[in-house]
């Protein structure tokens, strides 16, 4: 392995240590923005490992969180909370696969509806199963603190970068990068396309999976329409490209902006979170169409072409 | 039946586009270390026949088979990783990786299968082959049209196919470059390659191919040496028209 390798891995690891000391310094406020940063760098990063390649863009990650969600909003009564999160992944991931079997034939625009419709059909079934049961939700109490969850969704970033690390370097994730730029000559250089691209979908179903599983105890109430929002979904893809999908490090550069825009825009405009969210996504496709790491990309070989002229 | 050194063999390949017959009952075979060219007027159905070959069609009649292995019912990429490998009539490259990566994509996936430092060092290797070794680093937009044909052969080549399918590559290049071209293709035939061509360019044809199957309406008109066919009188009709017979 070469050398920038190692280092990667080494400033990653630094990075994730030094992140993981919020608990201590930051107060509750910082805590709960740390939250909601680790949970959306998670589902973005798990999100452009499959998108950013192939350019599907997926908008079921709200299926697979909330089935997460409901995962241990139903099992923690019956079996303990650490075999919860892999159960959450084994069922995001054979969701994702079947969906992946389904639909990955299909192209583009046919994709994006698809998985808009799957979130919202798993949200009414869920919903439906409850009528007969009389609840409207169900109700997750543990006695796991804000720092746990903090904690958890740290760990599975981690995962999350390193597994996308290995992708990268691997034959499927170079498979990926062909698909992505030419099916045909995908298929015609002897890569079996299909399936390359559904076990790659299951990555994020998996992962939003475990992150649903993992955030349902810090809703203490769960119910359909918190667990299944379709915000859920937009943000995610928002922040992705925000970040830009190149660079495995890309979503969590838009991550982190965004969490901060969005704090302000529901703190001072509650009635209207929708509607700027939509303006948001126009800005951001407009201006930044290949996100903060095109922009950065594009800055330095500005600044290289400067100095060969010097 | 069929040739005892045949490495491809078509019989009775039929496809039908609706009403249309664009490839009708073709049977041939192609040799080892055999030049092959598929010739014929435009819409015979040369490209269709290698769409069949290279699993980009399923025949709706009859049998492909490579060394007695049937291909005809497989997906592209079984038959790629069979070892029949094409290059694009319109050059089809992977616009955001490198030339060397382009070329990888052939190495790692293709018949043999390699990866690591063992499948960057065979696809230099064949970018060398081609004369772009240089250009390793480029990105395909910044390559003249002559070495975005290079870099195609090259992916293919790459993957050691048992045969090479070439969609009119000399098509569209200046003399110059036909001449490198044609110097190209015949270093691989020297190699003793098995290739199948589409080609218009008739010294092509007439300076690199061991035999010809020419091609009108969907048929096979004729089969032989260059020489032979292109002297044929059905031949020269099918292309020029009655009177020139």
């Amino acid at each position: 392995m070469k050398r920038d390798a190692w280092q990667d891995l080494a400033l990653g690891a630094v990075l994730l240590a030094v992140a993981a000391c919020l608990p201590w310094f930051g107060g509750s406020y910082w805590l709960s923005i740390g939250v909601t940063i680790a949970m959306y760098t998670v589902l973005a990063t798990s999100w452009a490992l499959f998108s950013g390649p192939t350019h599907y863009i997926s908008l079921a990650t709200t299926a697979f969180f909330g089935i997460g969600t409901y995962t241990t909003g139903l099992g923690i009564d019956h079996l303990p909370y650490w075999v919860l999160l892999p159960i959450a992944g084994v069922l995001g991931a054979v969701l994702a696969g079947l969906v992946g079997l389904a639909t990955l034939r299909l192209s583009g625009v046919y994709f994006v509806i698809f998985t808009l419709g799957l979130a919202e059909l798993v949200r009414q079934i869920i919903t439906w199963v409850q009528n007969f049961s009389g609840q409207k939700g169900l109700y997750v109490l543990t006695d796991i603190t804000e720092a746990d969850i903090y904690w958890q969704l740290l760990g599975l970033a981690g995962i999350v970068f390193l597994g996308g690390w290995a992708i990268g370097r691997s034959r499927l994730g170079f498979a990926l990068r062909i698909i992505g730029d030419d099916e045909t000559v995908a298929r015609h250089s002897g890569i079996n396309t299909a399936r390359a691209k559904v076990i790659l979908f299951m990555v994020p179903g998996a992962v939003a999976a475990i992150a649903g599983a993992i955030l349902a105890p810090r809703y203490v109430y769960i119910e359909p329409l918190l667990a299944f929002t379709p915000m859920l979904s937009f943000q995610v893809v928002i922040m992705a490209l925000l970040g830009g999908t190149g660079r495995l490090w890309g979503p969590l550069v838009g991550v982190i902006p965004f969490t901060f825009l969005w704090e302000a825009i529901s703190a001072s405009f509650p009635n209207q979170t929708t509607l700027l969210l939509g303006l948001c996504f126009l800005l951001i496709v407009y201006l930044l169409p290949k996100g903060f790491v095109g922009l950065i990309e594009s800055v330095r070989r500005w600044a290289k072409s400067r100095e060969g002229y010097a | 039946m069929r040739a005892p050194n045949a490495v491809l063999s078509l019989r009775g390949v039929t496809r039908r586009f609706g009403g249309l017959v664009a490839v009708n009952d073709m049977s041939f075979d192609v040799t080892e270390h055999e030049v092959m060219g598929l010739i014929g007027p435009n819409g015979s159905g040369k490209s269709t026949t290698l769409n069949l070959i290279s699993g980009a069609l399923a025949p709706n009649a009859g049998t492909i088979s490579l060394r007695g292995t049937p291909l005809s019912q497989l997906p592209a990429q079984d038959i790629a990783r069979k070892g029949v490998a094409r290059t694009f009539q319109l050059v089809r490259l992977l616009p955001s990786m490198t030339v060397l990566d382009n070329v990888k994509a052939g190495a790692v996936f293709g018949h043999r299968r390699r990866w690591g430092s063992e499948a960057d060092d065979h696809a230099m290797a064949m970018l060398e082959k081609v004369g772009l070794g240089r250009h390793a680093f480029a990105v395909p937009s910044q390559l003249t049209y002559i070495d975005t044909k290079r870099v195609e052969l090259a992916r293919v080549l790459a993957s050691d196919p048992k045969i090479l399918l070439l969609d009119e590559w000399l098509a569209g290049l200046n003399p110059t470059e036909l001449g490198q071209g044609i110097d190209l293709i015949r270093a691989l035939r020297e190699e003793g390659r098995t290739i199948i061509l589409v080609e218009h360019v008739m010294d092509a044809i007439r300076s690199l191919c061991d035999a010809c199957v020419v091609m009108a309406s969907g048929t096979k008109i004729a089969e032989g040496t260059p020489e032979a066919v292109l002297s044929d009188p059905e031949v020269i009709r099918a292309y020029l028209g009655d009177d020139d017979a």
